[in-house]
């Protein structure tokens, strides 16, 4: 796992500011999505897929054109759309050149999976306005919110009376 | 924007609990129900491989307890919790997701015996080996570590001996080792002690006792802070392939929820001691008034302790919340609103005497159990430890004459009148 180096003018964002940006995302980008059901960026396509049908979904790996019958695309720029968010599934020493294209295509938010950190792609990311968390799973992150985490005995941080 | 801090109390009652979006109910319901309808083939194999989360099959998760283990995670300050269906089973569900056969674990020597004997008797017949030490030697549980340790192990307040654990010095040790410190917490509750918030990794408890508080219910919970490196190199069964779910690696998948999505998903999987939902609404509604119960138990315990050490009739008192008491300065620091309600005292007259005064006690309640909102008294050498080796008695600090009390909430002159009528008459 890489080091956690401090990223200056950069802080990790709480959790309600995490719910802020899941909320704020239609589009999530998964960068380094595999074919394999035992890794962590397959796991994350799969529960996104079925539990949370209110994104739209872009798979990207140059080496795939089809995982849970979803179209691969071989980079960011192939992509339809722009996507709200890029989800990052790669080494953390690979981070830096693809916050750089996140920012070039207008992104709102760059996101490095559990393990990952790169204090050069904060940076870059931050500089340019995007939100970015790093070290964090999307799927762990929205369960947290829509219930998911609740169920499996996790700390939510969740208080309201609310229906 | 920040994180508002919800303080213990409203935890203690919000926590894991927002209203049932079906039917609005306030209360938390109890779901009875073994299983849970699939919306379709795909939900089912996405629930089955861990890809999505929800209810499958009660031994599982049921709503009821998750409601318990989430407000469990919050009061201990844990990333999340997993409940049991007791406390020996969280216990054994907590060592079985970090050690397997060939390990090692230190242990402290003062635990319930019933703990001693899952050690040395089970564990060590399933091939893990387990080394005993004195609580109170921080250096012993140092020099104990072998290259085949996985965990120290130990109790907030030892049963019955009260020896108070030096919790941030036993996670030094720990963590200077690459191990966990797991520590039971059942007799101080995480109204009295935090241990995660002195660097524990995990802690255990016993809900059965003060958790739910009033006798009715049996079951256990395991938290865990979230914190600790599973993926050192030292735990394989953390980063190596899992075969019966495709191969994943919980380090690699789970992160810090690794160990507690192991123990739910292989080893309460496996091993089936499951926490029932209707108890899990006992606890629940225990939780709500921990805090006020926890300060009524210490209030009482306090002014017996201090009543039976002034008692001619009686030898000797053991509670740490007592200056005279050798654990009173560790009880200060991790547990500055009282070490609890749980104590030991010997009368005048030795095991005899305290055999006649047991049994002259009409309100308060001869039995194995602590934690009720009644008094209770035991005589552990012949009872909850009887099982233990002259030994490991010794290594304990249980002695024959020793009686436990675990002071409940009735009015204190009236716990006061019947303890006085006892001593009497075992005095006669």
């Amino acid at each position: 796992m890489a080091e956690r180096v401090a990223v200056p003018g950069w802080v990790p964002p709480s959790a309600l500011q995490r719910k802020r940006i899941l909320d704020n995302t239609r589009s999530i980008a998964i960068v380094g999505a595999s074919a394999n059901p035992s890794r962590a960026s397959n796991f994350v396509a799969t529960y996104l897929l079925s539990t949370a049908k209110g994104y739209t979904l872009y798979l990207v790996n140059p080496r795939e054109t089809e995982i849970l019958g979803q179209p691969v695309y071989p980079s960011l720029q192939d992509l339809p759309e722009v996507p709200d968010m890029v989800d990052v599934f790669r080494r953390s020493e690979d981070l830096p050149p693809i916050a750089q294209e996140a920012v070039e295509l207008g992104s709102k938010a760059f996101w490095a999976q559990l393990g990952l950190w790169s204090a050069e792609a904060a940076q870059i990311a931050s500089a340019a306005g995007l939100d970015v968390v790093m070290d964090r799973c999307t799927k762990i992150e929205h369960a947290r919110f829509a219930g998911g985490l609740h169920l499996a005995g996790f700390n939510t941080g969740v208080i309201t009376a609310r229906r | 924007m920040t994180d508002h801090e919800w303080g213990f109390r409203t935890r203690a009652l919000h926590a894991g609990a927002r209203p049932d979006p079906t039917t609005g109910a306030r209360a938390v319901p109890i779901f009875q129900t073994s299983s849970y309808v699939f919306e379709d083939t795909a939900d089912a194999a996405d629930l089955f491989a861990l890809q999505k989360y929800g209810m499958i099959y009660s031994r599982l998760g049921n709503p009821t307890v998750s409601a318990f283990e989430e407000r469990m995670a919050s009061l201990d300050g844990a990333l999340g919790a997993v409940a049991a269906s007791s406390g020996h089973a969280a216990e054994f569900l907590a060592i079985a997701t970090l050690a397997e056969a060939g390990d090692h674990i230190v242990s402290s020597s003062h635990l319930y015996g019933g703990t001693i004997t899952m050690f040395s008797n089970t564990l060590g017949r399933f091939g893990i080996e387990t080394t005993f030490v004195d609580p109170t030697d921080v250096e012993g549980f140092a020099a104990a570590i072998r290259p085949n340790t996985k965990v120290l192990f130990t109790e907030t307040i030892g049963n019955p001996s009260g020896a108070i654990a030096d919790i941030e010095a036993l996670a030094d040790v720990a963590h200077s080792n690459g191990l966990p410190l797991a520590i039971d917490s059942t007799f101080s509750t995480p109204a009295l002690c935090r241990p995660m918030e002195w660097g524990a990794d995990i802690v255990v408890h016993s809900a059965t006792k003060f958790i739910g508080g009033h006798g009715t219910s049996l079951g256990g919970v395991v938290t865990e802070a979230g914190t600790f490196d599973w993926g050192s190199g030292r735990f394989a069964n953390m980063t190596e392939p899992v075969p019966t779910y495709n191969d994943l690696r919980w380090w690699d998948n789970f992160g810090e929820y690794s160990y507690l999505t192991k123990l739910r998903n292989d080893h309460l999987r496996d091993l089936g001691s499951t926490l029932a939902p209707m108890h899990a609404f006992l606890f629940l509604q225990g939780l709500e008034t921990l805090d006020y119960r926890m300060a009524g138990h210490v209030a009482n315990a306090r002014a017996v302790a201090a009543w039976l050490k002034a008692d001619a009739r009686v030898a000797w008192v053991n509670y740490a919340g007592l200056p005279s008491s050798p654990h009173h300065d560790m009880a200060t620091k991790y547990l500055p609103d009282g070490p609890g309600a749980v104590f030991t005292f010997g009368l005048a007259g030795g095991r005899a005497a305290g055999a006649s005064f047991i049994e002259s006690l009409e309100m308060i309640s001869h039995l194995a159990n602590v934690g009720d909102a009644k008094t209770l008294i035991l005589h552990p050498a012949s009872t909850t430890h009887s099982q233990l080796t002259d030994e490991q008695m010794r290594a304990g600090a249980v002695s024959p004459d020793m009686v436990r009390i675990s002071v409940g909430l009735e009015d204190l002159d009236d716990i006061l009148y019947d303890l006085d009528r006892a001593l009497e008459a075992a005095h006669g």
